[in-house]
């Protein structure tokens, strides 16, 4: 019998395999293609104080082999989060894993004391969203933030802290060691990465946004090598992202470093993209005589 | 009814026009269960292409299992699409969306305008529709693609932006010059267009229900990527979003602004 369970910040998930925030609702659309009981957390959008109405459309536009979006973090507030999104993930045998965003320091920390009372596992607080005016990334470019809105929202939070870091940064392990001096529990990576994409036959930008973050295997290897390299910087746990479209992209993170993994855009190309990646996982560890997952976490020196 | 993700197979590829092609699909599965005015996403084989299409169906046969889409290449997805020959296997997910609401129009004048390639929606909804129905279609140029079939159903009046044929102008044009009248309007087009119906509705004291278009990724209401502006708070983030692959894309004039 192999063991997939692991261990993220004192929470026990199933298995490491959950899907990335923004590329899957809190779960309800999904749910008609996967057995949510199967994941080991489900990761909501981010949501914020008060409802978002988000950017202007276009709000996406597909690149070669990844996509740009710039959604600006629509969502419907807590409010309605927690009375509508919560409850329907309570039917499930999942760990629930709330991204939490903001504009302001307080935003964000109305957010986490108000989950504070509500039956959810984990907090991600996301400090690296490329496309919002306001907070989201101007709060993961300065170590200086990056400590202080961690330090924050651990006084605040009942929940372990999960601090999801951006890439478009000059030094990824500066900032995974300013979450981690701030006390934060668990570290995802990465963010989607600044890009631009421009419409040649309409001579304007393909997104009403101009730039949005770009998502997909092709961004896999820069979230490979972050993760490698903040594995070897801080000693947290670490949920790798970017790119993984099947099993051996997961794998590929764990052995980099990565306790957990996070399927995001895959799913829109293939609804049963997370599954798959459990079930993947499964046969390379039986296939390999790997008894435990832990045998291959940072296993790549 | 559930959607449904499969392998379907092509069971007929035929270029209608310039750019403009016809595709049959053998897909039991979502042909039973699709409406007219709903979508479906097609998946590219090469894997550097992420994201689904989204096209319309054009035709329904519920007893023959199949779905017909016509569809305009409009990037290197559509242009593989296109090039998918009988037998090919083609990944689609279906269906999506609402459709038009058929029985609002029961006893009704009904307009069915297509502009563009918001045209092959308009097929199946006017072949399912009982009743009176004018077909207003409107084109860049003669290459009037599905307007012979449209001809089978009903009475069908064309405008060409080139005025190689009927009105020179957009449908419209087409429906002024000829004096139409109804009560009821279904429609697909560029969004021009829907502004123009919307409006012209809105003068006319018509019902008038519009299919929207927007760039989707994931085509199931879980990414926001497709959202149009409602009048009324949407259900999903109560913001003024409406999704147009979940809420849509058949939407009441009056609640999107375009």
């Amino acid at each position: 019998m192999i063991n997939m369970k692991v261990n993220l910040a004192g929470v026990e998930l199933k298995n490491p395999v959950m899907e990335a925030s923004g590329t899957f609702g809190s779960g309800a659309e999904y749910g008609e293609f996967v057995d949510l009981n199967r994941l080991g957390a489900v990761v909501t959008k981010g949501v914020a104080n008060v409802p978002w109405p988000g950017n202007p459309t276009p709000r996406i536009a597909e690149t070669c082999g990844g996509m740009l979006n710039a959604i600006g973090l629509q969502n419907p507030g807590i409010d309605v989060f927690a009375r509508r999104d919560i409850p329907f993930l309570k039917q499930y045998d999942t760990k629930i894993v709330v991204n939490v965003c903001g504009k302001t320091t307080e935003d964000y920390l109305e957010v986490v004391a108000r989950l504070g009372d509500e039956p959810v596992d984990l907090l991600e607080i996301n400090i690296s969203c490329p496309n919002v005016k306001e907070g989201g990334i101007a709060f993961g470019q300065d170590p200086k933030a990056v400590e202080a809105i961690t330090k924050a929202c651990k006084a605040h939070a009942k929940q372990p802290v999960i601090m999801k870091l951006s890439p478009n940064v000059t030094d990824i392990t500066v900032m995974a060691k300013a979450a981690e001096a701030g006390g934060a529990d668990a570290i995802s990576l990465i963010n989607t990465l600044t890009g631009m994409k421009i419409d040649v036959n309409r001579r304007t930008f393909a997104l009403a946004n101009k730039t949005g973050g770009l998502s997909g295997p092709a961004i896999k290897p820069v979230a490979v090598r972050m993760v490698y390299q903040v594995a070897n910087a801080v000693k947290v746990p670490i949920i790798g992202m970017g790119g993984i479209q099947n099993s051996e992209d997961a794998l590929e993170f764990i052995l980099a470093g990565a306790t957990a993994v996070a399927v995001g855009t895959a799913n829109f190309n293939n609804p049963y993209a997370t599954v798959e990646v459990v079930d993947g996982i499964q046969t390379y560890m039986e296939k390999n005589g790997i008894q435990d997952i832990q045998e291959l976490v940072g296993a790549v020196k | 009814m559930a959607k449904v993700k499969e392998t379907a197979q092509v069971i007929s590829q035929e270029r209608l026009a310039e750019g403009v092609y016809s595709m049959w699909i053998h897909s039991p599965a979502i042909a039973s269960q699709a409406v007219p005015g709903q979508f479906i996403s097609l998946y590219c084989q090469d894997g550097s292409r992420l994201l689904p299409r989204p096209i319309s169906l054009c035709e329904i046969d519920q007893e023959g299992g199949r779905l017909r889409i016509v569809y305009r290449i409009a990037g290197k997805g559509t242009e593989e699409f296109s090039a998918y020959a009988a037998g090919s296997p083609v990944e689609i997910l279906g269906p999506l969306g609402n459709g038009f609401p058929l029985e609002e129009a029961e006893g009704k004048r009904v307009f069915l305008i297509g502009g563009g390639i918001g045209i092959p929606p308009m097929l199946e909804t006017a072949k399912a529709l009982k009743g009176e129905k004018t077909m207003v279609l409107g084109y860049r140029d003669s290459q009037m693609f599905l307007k012979e079939e449209f001809e089978a159903v009903g009475q069908v009046f064309a405008a060409t932006e080139d005025g190689s044929f009927g009105t020179k102008g957009n449908v419209l044009d087409a429906i002024r010059e000829q004096g139409l009248k109804g009560d009821v309007i279904f429609a697909c087009g560029p969004t021009p267009m829907l502004r123009a119906l919307k409006a012209w509705a809105a003068e006319e004291n018509m019902e008038c229900w519009l299919s929207l278009e927007e760039r989707m990724a994931c085509g199931i209401g879980a990414c926001l990527a497709c959202v149009c502006q409602s009048k009324d708070v949407d259900s999903h983030s109560h913001v003024h979003n409406k999704r147009i692959c979940k809420e849509g894309p058949v939407f009441r004039a009056e609640e999107v602004e375009l």
